[in-house]
């Protein structure tokens, strides 16, 4: 236990002489985390509240393109600028000027009112409600074809969100027309109300309650979480170099003639680093508290959640110190342990969901993401966060966090054990 | 007592052996020196005697004691002093001697007083809280010997003590491990200066290409050499003038 507390002294000493170490080690994990939080918020708000200027070609100038402009105006999401021509749209698009190009085409309304009346008197015949007139008399209307040009460079995810809100708006249009071509030919009395045209089936998204209180998630509680064990699992990096510094400034050759066992030097450093990992993760919640409101950004709701918190941040810290203890371990240079350590934390944020959700990866990687602990701490941080979860709940992603701490931990052991046995 | 059998050692990779097929036998309270041109295996016999690295074949003991059966008891029995300077540049010196104290289970104030009174010794007490970083050569050399005798050793190893440090620091050095060693420190060095052996050595071993070519007293040494005055003249004259460089 002496010995314990003395490497435990030693570690803690020779981080707080680094000065440049420390800040790094606190400092830019909370610039991360502001600005990926801002990015992401501003990201959000170019959908929701900026506008995206967009190209109108209008062909048509009926009651149907009018319909679609006021949808997109009051979408609040586009900016709307008017072309002449589909090839000066077009081009613009794909220049990279605009996102989007929407063409409407010429006769798109009278089109449509002629397609509806015909499908409208087509049903009233049948009901025999009026005189039979001649089928071959009828005028094929072709369908009409709304077109749309995307930057290449825009993301699939916008273009599909486009996509859909105008499908939906088109279809509204559509819907409407029939409504109103049966209430022309039921009645002429055009303030009689014989459709209610409001929506039968609506949706309405139910929210995690606790004490009957929803919570309702925001950016900041997707974010706050994903960035902070991000950041927790770069402590590799200082970590591995410390290790192999010791190999290299000759401490390490001191310490095998030693009567240490090399489990209680890694113990040293696992508690002065598991300190650092949690320090780190107070300082992000208080960011996540006071600096985001501060700047604009949602506020990080903690209430009732902040000793779940804790213990899936300091299982997350383990995990992350037994992976840079084994490279520390296995690497020879600083040279090899930072760019490795680096490199591995960003696939392993990638793996676990930090960047893209685990349910939209192809199945492969789904599968891999299952052995990521970031996607294991991930998720225990969005049960306590988002789903309300208990300490039961967390359960089996703290235990396999644990787990996969002490199996590190005994494969560095192991690791060395071996290459200095006698 | 240091009986040593059959030792020998190829490292991964290379042709030739760095040690082969020593048998040396070193007594309680001597002081040994290992002297021998550069990549002669001196390093290697002393880092397989401090279980740094092991062996390729042959067997030795401290006192009776094996790293296979006696691990921690031996490491408890003996001290190092590496080549380099093998401590924590960020920390102080005092810093420094309390962690590696530590480490053989020395604590509290019996440990703070050892490390000042060494400190003192060795004319470093006046730097005890400076960090390490800021000392020269010499005192850095001091440091690295006291961080390895805080727990008394009965066998010190030294691995070229007084390498790179001025005539003042080396003779500090030198008698303070003359002084151990009448309190019953057996000691082994390695060093390259052969008219410090001459006069500190109670014996010393000329190794070359991994072998001991000669052993004994160094006024025997020198008698027994035909036309030597000096260590230095039985040195080239056993290992000739040719230059031993390697990568």
């Amino acid at each position: 236990m002496h010995k314990l507390i003395a490497s435990t002294y030693k570690e803690f000493l020779l981080l707080t002489r680094d000065i440049g170490g420390i800040a790094i080690l606190f400092i830019m994990p909370l610039v991360l985390i502001i600005t990926i939080t801002l990015i992401q918020d501003s990201t959000f708000k170019t959908v929701t509240d900026y506008k995206i200027p967009i190209l109108i070609v209008n062909n048509d100038n009926g009651h149907v393109s009018k319909t679609i402009l006021k949808g997109l105006n009051e979408s609040n999401t586009f900016e709307i600028n008017l072309k002449e021509t589909e090839s000066t749209a077009r081009d613009l698009v794909f220049k990279g000027k605009y996102q989007l190009a929407i063409i409407i085409p010429e006769n798109l309304s009278s089109g449509l009112d002629k397609k509806v009346s015909q499908n409208v008197d087509g049903i009233i015949e049948k009901f025999g409600l009026e005189e039979t007139t001649d089928n071959l008399q009828q005028e094929v209307i072709k369908g009409k074809e709304v077109k749309l040009y995307f930057d290449p460079a825009t993301q699939l995810t916008f273009k599909n969100s486009v996509k859909n809100g105008i499908d939906k708006m088109v279809a509204k249009i559509e819907t409407e027309s029939i409504y109103k071509a049966f209430q022309e030919q039921l009645t002429d009395d055009p303030s009689e109300v014989i459709f209610d045209t409001e929506s039968y089936i609506t949706f309405n998204e139910i929210l995690p309650q606790k004490d009957n209180e929803e919570y309702i998630p925001n950016s900041v509680q997707h974010n706050v979480p994903a960035w902070t064990l991000f950041a927790i699992f770069f402590i590799i990096v200082p970590l591995s170099i410390n290790i192999v510094k010791e190999k290299s400034q000759g401490t390490f050759v001191r310490l095998r003639t030693n009567p240490v066992s090399y489990a209680i030097v890694l113990g040293g450093k696992t508690l002065v680093y598991l300190m650092v990992c949690l320090i780190q993760f107070i300082l992000m919640l208080l960011v996540g508290l006071y600096v985001f409101p501060a700047i604009g950004l949602p506020n990080l709701d903690v209430s009732g959640r902040l000793p779940l918190l804790f213990v899936v941040a300091v299982f997350a810290g383990l995990a992350a110190i037994g992976l840079g203890l084994l490279l520390g371990t296995i690497a020879k240079t600083q040279e090899q342990s930072a760019p490795f350590g680096a490199t591995f934390v960003v696939i392993l944020a990638a793996l676990g969901g930090v960047w893209v959700p685990v349910f939209v990866m192809p199945k492969i990687m789904q599968t891999l993401s299952q052995i990521s602990p970031m996607n294991w701490g991930l998720n225990a941080f969005y049960d306590v966060f988002l789903r309300n979860g208990s300490l039961l709940d967390i359960l089996p992603e703290i235990s396999l966090l644990l787990l996969f701490f002490l199996a590190t931990t005994l494969i560095a052991i192991v690791y060395n054990e071996k290459k200095n046995a006698l | 007592m240091i009986k040593i059998e059959q030792v020998s050692k190829k490292y991964k990779g290379s042709e030739n052996f760095s040690v082969s097929n020593i048998d040396l036998l070193i007594h309680e309270k001597e002081i040994f020196g290992l002297l021998g041109p550069n990549g002669a295996g001196k390093t290697t016999l002393i880092s397989m005697l401090c279980a740094l690295i092991k062996p390729t074949s042959g067997t030795f003991s401290i006192d009776g004691l094996t790293y296979q059966k006696n691990k921690n008891q031996l490491k408890q029995h003996i001290g190092i002093v590496p080549q380099e300077y093998a401590l924590y540049p960020s920390l102080t010196a005092f810093e420094n001697l309390k962690y590696f104290g530590s480490m053989y289970g020395l604590k509290g104030k019996e440990l703070d007083t050892k490390i000042n009174h060494t400190l003192e010794h060795l004319g470093l007490l006046h730097f005890a809280h400076k960090k390490i970083d800021a000392f020269s050569g010499g005192m850095k050399r001091r440091v690295n010997l006291i961080a390895s005798i805080l727990h008394e050793p009965k066998v010190l190893f030294l691995d070229e003590p007084t390498v790179g440090v001025d005539v003042q620091s080396k003779n500090v050095i030198i008698e303070f491990l003359q002084e151990l060693n009448k309190n019953g420190t057996t000691i082994i060095y390695t060093s390259h200066h052969l008219n410090e052996a001459e006069t500190f050595c109670t014996r010393v071993a000329i190794i070359d290409h991994g072998k001991i070519i000669i052993k004994g007293h160094p006024k025997d040494l020198i008698k027994n050499n035909d036309g030597a005055h000096n260590l230095e003249d039985v040195f080239i004259n056993l290992t000739g003038k040719a230059l031993r460089d390697h990568a």
